[in-house]
């Protein structure tokens, strides 16, 4: 928080003590280069200034507030006690301190407030969600039936999500299906044949990260339900989710596999691999764990998004596994539906669902930051130890193959191997 | 860009064009970068040209010496394998799959829009009411809806997120910061339903006071004044506050502001350490350092990751289905009931189009896809052209 730290001149003026005048001289014109910056760090003067700006902020504004004008509010309260506490800081770091300090220090509270803002934006849409949520979640039942046989008015001992949850998993193993290879291949297609078309089609993709998702359904129902004659189903809703999560994986593993380490594929080139073994066995196994998040990452936002399947699923209350015919529901589109009923206990369940929704999306998110977040070619310990067991075991292969008595290559003592027939042609191929 | 015309093929055709290794250190070593540089798209570096030049520069005083034949390098033609053949069509042929994907989207759009369009002609664009049925429909409302409620957003969140974005890159305790990236990133996976519930059963109740304390002291400014409010009656109603496109707007600004904040914060960090430390060196505070280092280096990243948010406002659905209650005349007023936008509207009708409302929908939609594409176009290519984009991903 403090920038400046309050240093004497003391020391300084001890460590030249013959020439005093000078010293004096150097105090007097240039104090600037003998006190050092420090950045970062805490100071007694510091958190002294900001607690004491906190409370008078705090008085002025309850004083403002209930004694000397009309206001009134908790909005108002806040936002008038911050400002007020913003100006008294300031008055109170420049008793001490010059301009740019003072700018320093209001700055670094204000950026502080704005990820504080933004943070407990966070925490309080997701512990809003849980809090509601906690009505409906301890009812057993409410993981295990769907929908068919419970109405608005029933009580929450009656019904549950088990169809939405189902349904959420059918859809989302279909955008699965078609995202994952389709996806991969392509961003591998525009990392490995880069070209005029690869990078238009790079340009395409980048532009459709933010495809709205009601278009893609929108798409999805034009020509697969209005053009083919199709009905309404969980299929229809995993293509709509496909189209929408397609340019999110491919954009973020275009950028995982950038960042392969160029020496590695130029090395597989150089033993003579070909291209796609390179690929498939250097490119990809390196990238394999920032691949993995980006595909969950883009599972993620596949799974919470309504629009989608609101345009394509269709809507029931009973449980169907079977995605290529009848309606079906996700998790997203039953929350949706329960809040537009009035009823208290519908509004609970469309909670209940939610909260159901965010922990999917939480553990997804867990699950991606264990596995990912390394960058490529970063192993775990557990990857180390394997590809070092690997390695040692290559020594040993190796090894044998040179062991005296084996009539493959001469022993490892001899200084060039050229003695058996068998070895002459495997020694050739040194260019 | 222009650089990478011939680069279609595997590296080493370039490498073996581009000059002989008879010529040393100086071919290789033009060789080299373009090798490693073709793999990504960054304007002006390699030179296939120039290196081809210097090649032949060099190749004129080579021949009379005798090693030369030995120095030619192999011509390598390990990429014309048939496994590499079939590798090759298969990533084209994935490439052209998910192209045709993307393209469609705006084909089939535009085909079923055509009906729509063809009906309406000019005057799509001027008609606020939406009555496909007696073919009376536009998307003036629901367009200056969309955009106002996108305007609120970005206008909400963009502070938010800078902010937050150099309060992760400069100012959080290094220990922090990691914690705090990944919470970003949770934040823009949180579905947007969840937003909606928070915003149409929490938010709305609490936010009522603001919107009635601008619309007293700002309601002379057209854009907040609000018709039937009456300031002075202390039991007045509310709901002339609730549902209005000021709400949408701050709940769609807590959604966009967390992607805004994760592009920014990537481009913020990226600010060269030299240049940091060069500011600290000359006296700078933290502050001064952003302001001289941080922010004109991260100028690109901030215009990026501001239109992305833009686009993603532009295009949401639920929450704001959830949130406002639609009308369809041109709702200028902000903060007063009522509201639309063009994918609630889609939401809302679908279920109940005739085949001629569903094509007007589609034409509805198809000029919201039109405008977020005009949005992240704009977007990509500012962040290409700042100084940051060569690396930054937004």
């Amino acid at each position: 928080m403090t920038v400046i730290e309050e240093t004497s001149l003391s020391g300084v003026r001890d460590a030249a003590p013959a020439p005093a005048d000078i010293a004096v001289e150097q105090a007097r014109h240039a104090p600037e280069p003998l006190r050092p910056r420090r950045i970062g760090g805490v100071s007694r003067a510091g958190v002294l200034s900001l607690c004491g700006a906190a409370a008078s902020g705090l008085c002025v504004t309850v004083l403002l507030f209930g004694q000397l004008a009309p206001f009134s509010g908790a909005l108002g309260f806040t936002v008038t006690a911050y400002v007020v506490f913003l100006a008294i800081y300031a008055v109170l770091t420049g008793l001490d301190e010059d301009g740019q300090a003072v700018r320093d220090r209001v700055m670094t509270v204000v950026l502080w407030t704005a990820a504080a803002l933004l943070f407990s934006g966070l925490f309080m849409v997701v512990g809003f969600t849980g809090w509601r949520g906690k009505e409906a979640l301890p009812h057993a039942n409410f993981f295990t039936e769907d929908m068919q046989a419970s109405g608005p008015l029933d009580p929450l001992t009656h019904g549950g999500i088990a169809h939405a949850m189902l349904g959420t998993l059918t859809m989302i193993a279909i955008a699965l299906a078609i995202t994952v290879p389709l996806g991969l291949a392509c961003a591998v297609y525009l990392n490995q044949i880069p070209g005029r078309f690869s990078r238009f089609v790079r340009t395409i993709v980048e532009a459709m990260t933010a495809l709205p998702s009601i278009v893609a359904g929108l798409m999805v129902y034009a020509t697969w339900i209005l053009g083919l004659g199709m009905q309404k189903s969980g299929l229809a809703a995993g293509f709509a989710i496909s189209v929408m999560m397609l340019p999110i994986v491919i954009r973020a593993s275009d950028v995982v596999l950038r960042l392969v380490p160029g020496n590695l594929t130029e090395a597989a080139e150089a033993l003579g691999a070909p291209r796609w073994r390179t690929v498939w066995h250097v490119v990809l196994p390196t990238a394999r764990s920032g691949l993995a998040t980006a595909v969950i990452l883009g599972t993620a936002r596949g799974i919470g998004e309504t629009s989608p399947v609101l345009l394509t699923a269709g809507f029931t209350a009973a449980l169907n596994a079977d995605p290529t015919s009848g309606p079906m529901v996700s998790l997203p589109l039953a929350v949706f539906n329960f809040v537009k009923s009035p009823e208290p206990t519908m509004i609970a369940r469309g909670f209940g669902a939610a909260a159901v929704l965010m922990a999917l999306v939480l553990v997804l998110f867990v699950i991606a930051r264990v596995i990912g977040g390394r960058g490529p070619g970063h192993q775990t310990k557990r990857q180390a130890r394997r590809t070092a067991r690997a390695s040692r075991q290559d020594v040993r292969r190796f090894e044998d193959l040179h062991a005296p008595g084996l009539s493959l290559f001469e022993s490892p003592g001899g200084p060039h191997p050229t003695g058996t027939a068998l070895s002459a042609p495997a020694t050739g191929e040194t260019d | 860009m222009a650089s990478a015309q011939e680069e279609s093929d595997r590296p080493e055709s370039g490498r073996s064009e581009s000059g002989e290794p008879a010529s040393g250190i100086p071919g290789t070593g033009t060789a080299e970068p373009d090798r490693a540089e073709s793999d990504r798209p960054e304007p002006g570096r390699a030179e296939p040209g120039g290196a081809g030049t210097e090649g032949s520069g060099t190749g004129e005083a080579v021949p009379g010496r005798p090693e030369v034949q030995e120095l030619t390098p192999r011509r390598l033609n390990a990429a014309r394998g048939l496994g590499d053949r079939v590798f090759r069509y298969q990533l084209t042929a994935t490439g052209i799959a998910v192209l045709a994907v993307m393209a469609g989207v705006g084909l089939f759009l535009l085909l079923r829009a055509g009906q729509a369009l063809r009906a309406r002609g000019f005057a799509f664009l001027t008609t606020a009411e939406w009555q496909p049925d007696v073919h009376n429909f536009g998307i003036a409302a629901v367009m200056t809806g969309t955009i106002l409620i996108a305007l609120v957003a970005v206008s909400i969140s963009v502070p938010l997120a800078v902010g937050a974005a150099l309060f992760i890159s400069d100012v959080a305790p290094p220990g922090l910061r990691r914690t705090l990236v990944s919470m970003v990133d949770l934040m823009a996976a949180v579905p947007s339903v969840v937003y909606g519930l928070w915003g149409l059963f929490f938010f709305q109740q609490h936010v009522i006071g603001l919107s009635r304390w601008l619309s007293t002291w700002f309601g002379w400014i057209p854009l907040f004044q609000v018709d039937g409010a009456q300031p002075g009656e202390p039991l007045a109603s509310e709901s002339v506050y609730t549902a209005s496109t000021f709400i949408a707007g701050i709940v769609v600004a807590l959604m966009v502001a967390p992607i805004q904040c994760s592009v920014m914060r990537e481009v913020f960090s990226q600010a060269p350490a030299g240049e940091r430390e060069g500011a600290y060196a000359l006296g700078a505070t933290r502050w001064g350092m952003i302001r001289a280092v941080v922010l004109p280096y991260g100028k690109g990243g901030i215009i990026g990751g501001t239109m992305l948010g833009l686009g993603r406002a532009l295009g949401e659905t639920i929450a704001v289905y959830m949130i406002i209650s639609p009308v369809f005349t041109i709702q200028l007023h902000i903060l007063q009931t009522g509201s639309n936008s063009v994918s609630s509207l889609i939401a809302l009708h679908y279920g109940d189009a005739s085949t001629f409302g569903m094509s007007a929908l589609m034409a509805a939609g198809l000029a919201l896809f039109l405008l977020t594409l005009a949005v992240n176009f704009t977007a990509s290519s500012v962040v290409a052209r700042s100084r940051s984009g060569a690396q930054s991903e937004a």
